[in-house]
């Protein structure tokens, strides 16, 4: 079940709106920043709150590349493969990362700590190669640089 | 110096300019003067006068696109376009996070040209910084009587808020943005009928980028005569013009439309770095076809780049050198694409991974020479005109442009068997 904090979150959303169903990504987006990710349940409840089926709410939830419809590890790392990055550095740091990490772009390391997914384009490409981890950005990054990020991310 | 009316006000440390400081520096004088005695069609007719052209890539006069909404139904929606999603593109970020109470002043602009009741301001979902300091910004202005009901003192109503995006890039075409907002999936429409007759709920609708509604507070204030002053070229006003890739300081910057490519890679972004040389320059983000050294001296306007086969696109160059494989950053770039396709319609559905895997061939040694003739021939099935909307062109502005400027890399790779960059 949805908490109340997340069905009143959800609420104001869907006040903005001329329907309800409006405040869909929103809501799953609201989900799952309490919740890591989206499972098939709130989805559900997320249907109801909107006038709308399931299906309809995970038709939407697939569809969008920030919605995670399976679990993931504590710190989700989001690293930009776009070209400006590629340009600086990207296939040498994504190396030294899957190695430091022991997992592949889309896996979640054995510890749960951290789940790494290929990002569009982060709009920072003046301070290339970047990543986010969880809400952070971190910019004009190398090697080195990245071991002392991921060290603040237990 | 030139004027620089979209980021004079920006502050050094990376705070946002705050409401005080942004009135203290003249700010909310042209959303007074326009509430106080203009109406809304001489707004919109000062807006034409200045000739200012559309900054989320397509260059459509802003004016001439306002005057479209019919006047009769109500509610009307102004849209603000913050999607960024562009492989290449930095520029909304800074005028977001930097000057947000610049964006607001806009906002209330159009909205009240055009009759709108309520504005949504769609940003990408990464932009949570741009999140935080807009909505704070919001708050202020409510606070202030310069949102919400009879803003200014005036008659008018105006209801603004934030929408984050889930993230796909197709969501920055304008249709698929306006399904994105009313919480569907993002697929664009059929257009005809235009957002300006039936957008967001089949209501009258603008959508305009953030860059092109910045530029409304001077515009009001200032006149039509002062905006095209700024140009170098018949297009009036400045624009941000930025440069990735291994210049010696990639960055962002402020200036007169015209500049020449050259300025803003040699004097702005300070060169190529030590050891590489320039080989190739995509001018407005990812969507923009390839230009190349004998291009430095173009002028960076809306007509002197398409007549030189490209576009200006976002003002965002992305600089290629040349220790750099083409085909590896060509391939970068169609993978981009091709999972951000919507899947709407075929030709760009299938032949986007299509292009993908023969480019990923291409680069492991693995290519064939018929390879680059179907190639050639998806430029032109997936080009203008052939796709249900225009990102599928788009990608093949990039891929076109390559084939044409670095056809014997391609060949090299395919001979060679092997890529002579690894
Ligand atoms: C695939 C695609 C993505 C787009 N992305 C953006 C974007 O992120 N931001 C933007 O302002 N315009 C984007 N556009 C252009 C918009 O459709 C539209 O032309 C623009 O928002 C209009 O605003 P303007 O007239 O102020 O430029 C995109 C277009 C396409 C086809
Ligand atoms: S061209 Fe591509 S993105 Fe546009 S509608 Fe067709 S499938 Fe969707
Ligand atoms: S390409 Fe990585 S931030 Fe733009």
């Amino acid at each position: 079940m949805l908490s109340d904090k997340i069905k009143h979150e959800i609420e104001h959303e869907a006040a903005m709106f001329e329907r309800r169903s409006g405040a869909c990504i929103d809501a799953l987006r609201i989900v799952q920043r309490e919740r890591g990710w989206v499972d098939d349940q709130s989805v559900k409840d997320v249907a109801a709150l909107l006038e709308m089926t399931p299906d309809e709410v995970d038709s939407v939830a697939t569809f969008y590349n920030l919605i995670l419809r399976r679990p993931v590890g504590r710190h989700v790392i989001r690293i930009c493969t776009s070209v400006s990055c590629w340009l600086m550095g990207l296939e040498p740091m994504l190396a030294h990362l899957e190695k430091t990490l022991g997992i592949g772009l889309g896996q979640t390391t054995a510890d749960g700590r951290f789940t790494l997914i290929p990002n569009q384009c982060l709009g920072t490409c003046d301070h290339a190669p970047a990543f986010m981890i969880d809400d952070d950005l971190h910019r004009d990054l190398d090697p080195e640089k990245l071991d002392a990020i991921l060290a603040n991310y237990k | 110096m030139s004027e620089k009316p979209l980021t004079e006000r920006i502050r050094p440390d990376g705070a946002p300019v705050t409401l005080s400081e942004y009135e203290q520096a003249g700010g909310y004088q042209a959303a007074r003067k326009a509430l106080g005695g203009m109406a809304p069609k001489e707004v919109m007719q000062a807006v034409k006068d200045s000739g200012l052209r559309g900054r989320g890539g397509a260059g459509f006069p802003t004016g001439v696109k306002w005057s479209f909404v019919p006047e009769g139904p109500h509610p009307k929606y102004l849209v603000v376009n913050g999607d960024e999603m562009e492989p290449g593109t930095f520029k909304d970020r800074l005028l977001l996070e930097g000057d947000p109470h610049l964006l607001i002043e806009g906002v209330i602009l159009s909205s009240y040209a055009i009759g709108a009741d309520v504005a949504y301001i769609f940003l990408r979902g990464e932009y949570l910084l741009a999140e935080r300091r807009m909505k704070e910004a919001i708050a202020a202005a409510y606070a202030r009587g310069y949102l919400g009901k009879h803003i200014f003192g005036s008659d008018y109503n105006l209801e603004l808020y934030v929408h984050m995006s889930g993230g796909r890039y197709i969501c920055g075409e304008e249709t698929a943005l306006l399904n994105a907002l009313e919480g569907k999936r993002g697929n664009p429409r059929t257009k005809p009928p235009f957002p300006q007759i039936s957008g967001l709920w089949g209501k009258p609708s603008i959508v305009n980028n953030v860059e092109t509604l910045c530029n409304l507070p001077g515009i009001l204030v200032k006149g039509a005569d002062w905006f095209k002053g700024l140009s170098r070229t018949p297009n009036g006003g400045t624009k941000l013009f930025g440069v990735s890739g291994k210049v010696r300081n990639p960055g962002l910057w402020e200036l007169p439309l015209g500049v020449s490519v050259r300025e803003v890679i040699e004097e702005c972004a300070g060169g190529m770095r030590d050891g590489v040389s320039l080989r190739g320059i995509i001018p407005g983000g990812a969507s923009t076809d390839f230009l190349t050294e004998e291009h430095m001296d173009v002028a960076l306007d809306y007509e002197t780049v398409a007549q030189v086969g490209s576009r200006l696109g976002t003002g965002t160059m992305i600089v290629m050198d040349d220790k750099t494989c083409p085909v590896g950053m060509v391939r970068n770039l169609i993978q981009f694409f091709a999972v951000e396709s919507c899947g709407w319609c075929t030709p760009c559905r299938d032949g986007l991974p299509w292009i993908e895997k023969t480019l990923g061939a291409i680069d492991t040694g693995k290519g064939q020479m018929s390879d680059l003739a179907m190639l050639d021939e998806h430029v032109k099935w997936l080009g203008p005109g052939m796709t249900f909307c225009a990102l599928a062109p788009g990608a093949m502005a990039p891929l076109g442009s390559a084939l044409k400027y670095y056809r014997e890399d391609f060949e090299r790779h395919i001979r060679e068997q092997r890529c002579p960059w690894k």
